[in-house]
């Protein structure tokens, strides 16, 4: 501790001003979106802005926290903090809590804690320590499994919860281990897959293998030198159809009937008017309400605490997952447009940054905490404006809530202080 | 490479996600208008209607509270619906018909389950509502008719409909609007202008306060009184005159054009078309294809004018100086011209202007209009002359008045019968029956009692008009601005004299009333009717056309009854009458007033519905009522005298 005061730090101010800006004009909107009359007292308990701002005085005590520990304490401790996050996990099949029939909740008196957030930088911090040991290759295949492992192991968890949104969020360490060096083959059969199973549900079975059974043996027989065997193409193809048939399956009786209905609208499936009028009323209700509100705004917005819709609460969850939309209406183009800008300078920020580190371990960890605030961005704003299917997971910073608040938090600030330590390590 | 893939698509999102933005908020949304908003609810504050008053002061139509029972289904607790239904008066299908309707529209908001209940009902329920969870009642303004006449003149007020919504931006569904009458034609100065606040409410259509704190909001602007023309103890009199009879009635100060009276028989009281029953009265009205009590005979009935049209064929051939007021001209019993004949009665002869007006000479008039129409070469020259001095007395045209319905009537031109026969191919005996004002010419009563005022008046009228004074504002200058005819002042003399001589020496001598100077005309119109796809000749109608005195006249007179046989049979004596009651407010012909009383016209009006065989005109009889509703009526005479 000695040494400690000695040694020298540079936090990185562009992020702390940064997720300053989101957590203030986050709290902003939640008083937009939750207030009811008028307020008369910023501290009231009841209300979800007088806890938020309990739960942003809490952060910064956490940051000074965070901050005090020796940089390399989180190296050292990120095992335990893993099996600790695993085991919160579990004892939530005990203990937990059913809210809205997802089990991730623990409930202590009034307060409520949900251990699959604070499970992300527990991960992260996992996954770092994993790819950073010297005897780990990325390129082979048993530490690859190992690497998955660790994510599959609470992303199962998670799921058995019932909590599909948070699941999705562990796919972001694919962009960690491809930058650590996972074959390209594997970004390409990953995106492949992705779009063939849109292409399924959208146009159906036949067409689809049919079309790609074209494009594969037509690009085997375009290819003048060196034919190899014909099996490869068509063992491509039997994948693809085996894949197809799966992802069909899986549609039909692998996600419940809200999820179902949900990718349909995505794709505008249903074309039955009298189902699509009942959608419209129950999983489409919120987007068409957040999508209205979003350009009532309008260029320059209606005005803080001045949205119609948000004061009227027309937009279900509008101060959690739906956020984003009271900041479209009370502040339009203008004020959406920063909140976009501000997220992507802060993940172009981090990822800037990690590529500096000397230390693998926080360079992979920053990949991690860039690539988990990349997913929760793109899939909570794309849903709020209706490019993505719904999927209810928050906006970091921004939406309302003490658990997510805190696990971002923590996460943002190990990495600010991984790299504030930088220059100490050589 | 590696390092590229996220921050590629980082970049990507973030330009997307600000596309998509643009798109949604400001390319899309450049119409936007909060007000308009599905967040924000309109609420209206309904202003006080204007009240409405007669020529004296006396209040016409009022406001009067209704009471709407509202139910808002999800506060509903189980009640005891057997007492519920006696107290609102429906029965317990009803109950549950207009309840599942409520619940169906919305099972928060409040809807209209009974409207429009009666005082008396309200003081009942009232006392026993708080046993009624989810029902409560709602304060309305209604309109009461404080005197249970002149609907025909007031009108009524009933829901817009969805055409009037589409047109006009103010109404709104439920809004009511004037529908007949005054109440139509200065609906914007008695409605008023309703205050709007815009109120902000949540998902569930529940209110949550004013939107921008009521900043938008407007205050509703009261309707303004009127005073309209009606001497309403005039008008009253008039449709006593008229029980059992059809025809209109008007009556005109020709110093101002201002309409004393205005009666359409058979009426109705317009409280019928007030409340719950308003659109059960108005269907039965309306289906009342034979009587027509919606159709007011007195501005909307066209019929051949008959003999007082003569008085204006008089003026313009001394206008046209084609005959002077002692020429005469011989009568034989009628008017030969061509192998035909028109007729006329026994009377000395020959006539000079003065005995061929007050004799109602057919043949005099028939010389008169030769002359005039031979007056220039071609007749299609001579016919649009002769229309146009027509026309300058208000004739076939509408008087662009301010009267809700109205009918122009009919003056030929040349075009008339250009068409029927041709260019240049008709003479003056082809429309010989113009004359006497038959054939091509057909006029309202308010019409002939406007032509009586410009006689009267010798040369001038104010175009006739219901409105006397609106309250902070003036009226319309086109009422006070007097309408010239094309006869100079000094041509009216003679005929003024002729229509004085018919009170004293000719055809209304017998209904005469003593002090008072009358000029009047009578007129007898031929009556036909398609009865089995055959034009059967029925009873003719009686009119009459009067102003007194004869100098500065004070009251212009048009009466009209349908199937009254000659013109001072019925017309004439109702004529006298008025005008008696008018100048003199009482009555010294209780003669004429009793025959008028005493006698029905119902059973003609039945005749040609029999479908036997029946008489007309001379050889009919005239039908007296059941005595006690004789004394019913001189009850009510008594009533209107004040005594």
């Amino acid at each position: 501790m000695i040494r400690e005061n000695q040694r020298r730090y540079r936090f990185d101010w562009i992020i702390i001003i940064v997720y300053l800006l989101l957590v203030g004009f986050g709290y902003l909107n939640i008083m937009s979106a939750s207030h009811t009359g008028e307020i008369t007292n910023y501290f009231d308990m009841s209300q979800s802005y007088g806890k938020q701002l309990v739960f942003i005085g809490l952060s910064l005590v956490l940051i000074v926290f965070i901050l005090s520990f020796e940089a390399k304490f989180y190296e050292r401790f990120s095992s335990i903090i893993y099996i600790v996050a695993i085991l919160s996990l579990l004892g939530l099949f005990i203990f937990g809590k059913d809210v809205n029939g997802a089990r991730s909740w623990y409930g202590i008196g009034s307060m409520t804690i949900q251990p699959s957030e604070f499970a992300k930088f527990a991960t992260a911090l996992a996954v770092a320590k994993h790819i950073s040991d010297i005897q780990t290759n990325l390129k082979t295949i048993k530490d690859q499994l190992k690497a998955v492992a660790l994510i599959l192991l609470p992303a199962l968890l998670i799921l058995l919860q019932n909590d599909a949104g948070s699941t999705l969020v562990y796919g972001a360490f694919f962009f960690v281990f491809y930058r650590e060096g996972l074959q390209q083959i594997y970004v390409l059969i990953g995106f492949s897959l992705v779009f063939l199973a849109v292409l399924v549900l959208k146009f159906d079975i036949t067409i689809t293998t049919l079309s790609i059974a074209v494009i594969v043996f037509g690009l085997y027989f375009l290819k003048r030198k060196k034919r190899t065997s014909l099996l490869q193409p068509i063992a491509i193809l039997l994948i693809c159809t085996i894949f197809a048939y799966g992802v069909k399956l899986f549609y039909n009786h692998g996600l419940k009937p809200h999820q179902q209905n949900r990718i349909s609208l995505w794709l505008r499936l249903e074309k039955d008017p009298a189902k699509l009028e009942l959608m419209k009323k129950r999983e489409a209700y919120n987007l068409i309400q957040s999508e209205e509100a979003i350009s009532s705004g309008g260029f320059s917005g209606k005005g803080f605490m001045q949205g119609i819709r948000t004061t009227g609460k027309f937009v279900p969850e509008q101060d959690t997952d739906y956020i984003f939309s009271t900041v479209g209406e009370e502040w339009g183009f203008l004020g959406s447009s920063f909140v976009v800008i501000l997220f992507i300078i802060l993940i172009v920020r981090i990822l800037y940054l990690s590529e500096q580190q000397k230390s693998q371990f926080s360079r992979v960890y920053g990949y991690g905490v860039a690539s988990i605030l990349f997913v929760h961005f793109t899939i909570n704003i794309g849903m709020v404006m209706g490019l993505i299917p719904t999927v209810g997971i928050p906006l970091p910073f921004f939406s309302y809530g003490g658990s997510g608040l805190w696990s971002f938090t923590i996460l943002l600030f190990i990495f600010i202080k991984l790299d504030s330590n930088k220059i100490n390590e050589w | 490479m590696r390092k590229l893939l996220l921050l590629t698509l980082v970049i990507c999102v973030g330009v997307a996600f600000i596309a998509r933005l643009y798109y949604l908020q400001v390319h899309d949304s450049k119409t936007y208008n909060p007000l308009e908003d599905t967040a924000i609810r309109k609420e209206f504050t309904y202003p006080k209607r204007g009240y409405v008053y007669d020529r004296n002061g006396e209040l016409l139509v009022a406001n009067q509270p209704s009471y709407d029972v509202m139910v808002i289904p999800r506060e509903v607790e189980p009640l005891d619906t057997l007492e519920f239904c006696s107290l609102l008066k429906i029965t317990k299908k009803d109950f549950i018909k207009t309840y599942n309707k409520a619940k169906n529209y919305s099972s928060r908001l409040p809807y209209v389950f009974l409207s429009n209940l009666s005082k008396d009902d309200y003081a009942v329920l009232q006392e026993k509502m708080r046993k009624y969870d989810g029902f409560y009642i709602q304060k309305r303004s209604i309109r009461t008719y404080r005197k249970t006449i002149g609907a025909n003149v007031l009108g009524d007020i009933g829901e817009v409909n969805q055409a009037i919504i589409n047109k006009d931006a103010y109404y709104g569904k439920g809004d009511l609007i004037g529908k007949q009458g005054v109440e139509k034609t200065y609906e914007k100065t008695l409605r008023g202008v309703k205050g709007t606040r815009f109120i902000q409410k949540d998902r569930f259509n529940r209110d949550i306060g004013a939107f921008e704190g009521g900043t938008n909001d407007t205050i509703a602007q009261p309707g303004k009184d009127i005073t309209i023309t009606i001497d309403s103890k005039l008008q009253e009199y008039g449709e006593l005159l008229m029980t059992n009879k059809r025809g209109g009635i008007i009556a005109i100060e020709p110093s101002s054009g201002e309409i004393l009276a205005m009666i359409s028989g058979p009426t109705y009281n317009p409280n019928l078309l007030v409340g719950r029953d308003r659109s059960k009265n108005f269907t039965k009205l309306y289906n009342d294809s034979l009587s027509q009590p919606l159709f007011d005979r007195g501005l909307q009935a066209m019929y051949p004018p008959g003999s007082p049209f003569k008085t204006i064929n008089a003026l313009i051939a001394l206008q046209e100086g084609v005959v002077s007021p002692n020429e005469k001209f011989s009568c034989s019993m009628g008017y030969k011209y061509g192998n035909r004949k028109m007729g006329c009665h026994v009377h000395r002869s020959p006539a000079n202007m003065n005995l061929g007006i007050y004799e109602s000479c057919n043949a005099y008039f028939a010389n008169v209009y030769r002359r005039i129409m031979d007056k220039y070469d071609s007749s299609e020259k001579a016919m649009n002359n002769w229309s146009k001095h027509v026309k300058s007395f208000g004739l076939g045209n509408y008087l662009k008045n301010d009267l809700s319905v109205g009918q122009p009537g009919k003056i030929p031109t040349s075009e008339t019968y250009d068409r029927t026969y041709g260019k240049d191919r008709w003479y003056t005996t082809f429309s010989m029956s113009n004359a006497i004002g038959q054939g091509e010419v057909l006029a309202t009563p308010i019409q002939l009692a406007n032509m009586a005022a410009a006689i009267g008046n010798r040369g001038y009228y104010f175009t006739p008009h219901i409105i006397k004074q609106i309250e902070d504002d003036t009226i319309p200058s086109k009422f006070t601005t007097p309408k010239y005819t094309t006869i100079d002042k000094q041509h009216f003399e003679p005929v003024v004299q002729g229509m004085f001589d018919v009170y004293n020496k000719g055809t209304a001598k017998y209904v005469k009333v003593p002090g008072i100077e009358i000029c009047g005309k009578t007129g007898t119109a031929e009556n036909f009717a398609i009865i089995d796809s055959t034009k059967t000749q029925l009873t003719d109608h009686s009119i009459f056309v009067a102003f007194a005195p004869k100098d500065n006249p004070k009251i212009a007179i048009a009466v009209f009854i349908e199937n009254g046989y000659f013109g001072s049979r019925f017309a004439g004596k109702m004529a006298s009458l008025m005008i008696e009651k008018y100048l003199k407010n009482e009555i010294s012909r209780t003669d004429l007033e009793n025959f008028v009383l005493k006698h029905s016209l119902e059973h003609e009006y039945q005749k040609p519905y029999s479908g036997k065989p029946f008489k007309i005109n001379r050889e009919t009889t005239l039908e007296t009522i059941p005595e006690e509703e004789f004394e019913a009526l001189k009850y009510l005479k008594a009533k209107i005298d004040g005594k």
